[in-house]
């Protein structure tokens, strides 16, 4: 088991190092920043001063290594645009990504597992295709849409709920949070929604993909030739066995939720990081667009991790293989 | 005396899109307490789907249509949902083909037994425990304690085929089904296992439907043999008198298939032809297209009939030799 987790660690270190060079290859050495950091107005002195400061007549390799370097050392650099050290520019936006994708992908998983079980377990029932038809309105419908029109059902029409932004927080640990506030819940209720559409439709149809699997197979046709009640049977036996892939698709969602709730955010006016990728993309700040890439990578990295973790503790064989 | 199993006119058709698939077409089996059936025929003769029946576990699209099932005189067909459940197990067990599919792979094999035990039983895991290793022991694993600790990749597969079998065994049921248990396994392996089986059965007094299509391992264990083919019993009897003096063409054909007696070189006996298609089967004996002493008669469906000391469906029985 130790060996395992070493073995991943050393795995995922080897990943961070490729991503640094294709962010800092992506991003510093095509174009020219220059050109961006200082005014078309100013002159030679001020722009060799400028080439100095930021190292751009060093060799490319030397380029890559003072980055590597001051990333090891948690320096992303300043933001051009606010000013202020990137890390801490991206963390004061990460708790509401954070809470909100927690809280998508989460409900999403409660929500769309039992209902996918169910669907599994009896899929000729009339309940069972009303919820696959409703899994497949999740995944055809894009985002914005869904989006704006429960923006408009909710917020204009009934006026139930607040059209954007996040509402109350409440500080705990130092950082701004919603959840702990009704009125923040009323904010998240509609983005969170929006974005959980999706993947509870795939968990759905994950859980009742395995759900459908596993009925069938030997061991659960043993289970029942032991007299084993089909409750327990689906609690005791079947759920540790299609817990496997849901926990993948549960940790691939989380990361790629959270990376890309962009067009969400947007819609909502969630400040979170998707809006502050969309905002640096366009004022061209490389500090902030290269800090955004490498957490990214780190989220999934990390979230890998874990599933791969959860995954020993789920089956056995994994555990003792040699892998 | 009540036999152990006694199964009358079972039916269990299956009802698909493009009609009812008759696997089990009248189906009349029994055995008495300590005694071993073998039920033999090829895939799809509707073997499995009548150890199945037994037990009442055939799932949509399929169904018992007619037919009894008494075990120990008690009526199973048309229990309801929870009562079958309670027979299940408890007085009928059932062993699957392949020992690594019917243990649950993620769970300890300590944990499976412990979840067989209470879904009849109350018990502390105490009781559970001890009654699980003295399960074990029986069937001659030699170290249960550590089985029990075991997730059922770390075991062989005679090894976990033995777990199947202690867990049939832990409600000392009258009646265990054994679908296939031996197929999967290697030879050598194959052996020890029916010599345990044969060795139980003697001890618990369980009877034993043992399903298979390989007459070797009937002939060394079986008292009584059923040969199945298309949903029918065609030949019951003595497993000695059968095997020896088959009447049916069928059994014949398949004596003459098991390559043992052949010399090298020469050309194999066949049954010509394959079962045939158990949707819309024709009237009649559903062998008489694959069967040199087919006439005109054997377009009605024979009567299965004493011929010779035991029972037999067909017009024209081969004779004694």
């Amino acid at each position: 088991m130790l060996g395992f987790l070493i073995q991943r660690l050393l795995q995922a270190v080897a990943v961070m190092v490729v991503i640094s060079a294709l962010v800092f290859v992506g991003v510093f050495a095509i174009g020219n920043p220059i050109d961006v950091l200082i005014a078309p107005d100013a002159t030679q002195d001020i722009r060799l001063d400028t080439i100095r400061r930021y190292g751009f007549d060093q060799p490319l390799w030397k380029q890559y290594l003072n980055f590597v370097t001051s990333l090891v050392q948690g320096d992303f650099g300043r933001s051009f645009v606010f000013n202020m050290p990137v890390l801490q520019l991206i963390l004061s936006r990460l708790p509401a990504t954070l809470e909100l994708t927690l809280v998508a992908v989460i409900g999403a998983t409660i929500i769309g597992v039992p209902l996918g079980m169910y669907a599994g377990y009896r899929p000729n029932a009339v309940a069972s295709r009303a919820i696959m038809g409703a899994s497949v309105l999740g995944f055809s419908l894009p985002t914005f849409w869904i989006g704006i029109l429960f923006i408009m059902g909710f917020a204009v029409e009934l006026g139930w709920l607040p059209a954007g932004g996040r509402g109350d927080t409440v500080e705990a640990w130092g950082i701004q949070w919603s959840v702990l506030t009704l009125n923040g819940w009323s904010h998240l209720v509609l983005p969170a929604l929006t974005l959980s559409l999706f993947r509870m439709a795939l968990m759905i149809r994950m859980a009742r993909a395995g759900m459908r699997e596993a009925m069938l197979s030997d061991y659960v046709r043993f289970a029942r030739a032991q007299g084993i009640s089909d409750g327990k049977v689906i609690f005791g036996h079947v759920l540790k066995n299609i817990s496997i892939p849901l926990v993948t698709v549960f940790g691939l969602e989380l990361a790629a939720t959270m990376a890309f709730a962009v067009v969400t955010e947007t819609i909502f006016s969630w400040p979170g990081l998707g809006k502050l990728i969309i905002d640096s993309i366009q004022s061209l700040d490389r500090p902030v667009m290269v800090a955004y890439l490498m957490l990214v990578a780190f989220l999934f990295i990390m979230i890998n991790f874990s599933v791969d973790i959860a995954y020993a503790a789920l089956d056995p064989r994994v555990r003792s293989g040699r892998t | 005396m009540t036999a152990a199993l006694e199964v009358r006119g079972l039916k269990t058709h299956f009802f698909t899109r493009s009609g009812a698939v008759k696997a089990v077409d009248g189906v009349d089996l029994t055995i008495e307490r300590g005694r071993v059936l073998g039920l033999v025929g090829e895939s799809g003769s509707g073997k499995s789907v009548t150890g199945l029946s037994i037990l009442g576990l055939i799932d949509h699209p399929g169904r018992i249509v007619e037919g009894s099932v008494k075990l120990d005189g008690q009526e199973l067909v048309g229990l309801d949902r929870d009562a079958a459940r309670r027979v299940r197990g408890r007085r009928i067990a059932m062993i699957f083909q392949d020992p690594m599919m019917t243990l649950n792979p993620v769970l300890r094999v300590g944990t499976q037994m412990s979840m067989a035990l209470r879904a009849h039983e109350t018990v502390s895991n105490d009781t559970a425990r001890e009654r699980s290793v003295r399960a074990l022991s029986r069937v001659g694993l030699p170290t249960p304690e550590q089985c029990l600790a075991a997730y059922p990749h770390q075991l062989s597969g005679g090894m976990r085929q033995r777990v199947a079998i202690a867990i049939a065994l832990l409600h000392s049921p009258s009646v265990i089904v054994a679908d296939e248990p031996t197929t999967a396994l290697d030879v050598s392996i194959q052996g020890q296992i029916l010599q345990e089986m044969q060795r139980l059965g003697a001890e618990t007094g369980v009877a034993l439907v043992w399903i298979t299509h390989d007459l070797a391992v009937v002939s060394s264990l079986a008292h009584d043999i059923a040969v199945m083919y298309a949903g029918r019993i065609v030949e019951h009897g003595p497993t000695a008198d059968v095997l020896a003096q088959p009447r049916h063409p069928y059994t014949r054909g398949l004596l003459d298939s098991v390559p043992g007696e052949a010399k090298p070189g020469e050309k194999l006996a066949q049954i010509p032809g394959s079962i045939p298609a158990l949707i819309d089967l024709p009237p009649g004996c559903a062998f008489r297209a694959r069967c040199s002493r087919a006439s005109g008669a054997c377009e009605a469906m024979p009567e299965i009939a004493e011929i010779g000391g035991r029972l037999a469906r067909c017009f024209h029985p081969l004779e004694a030799a």
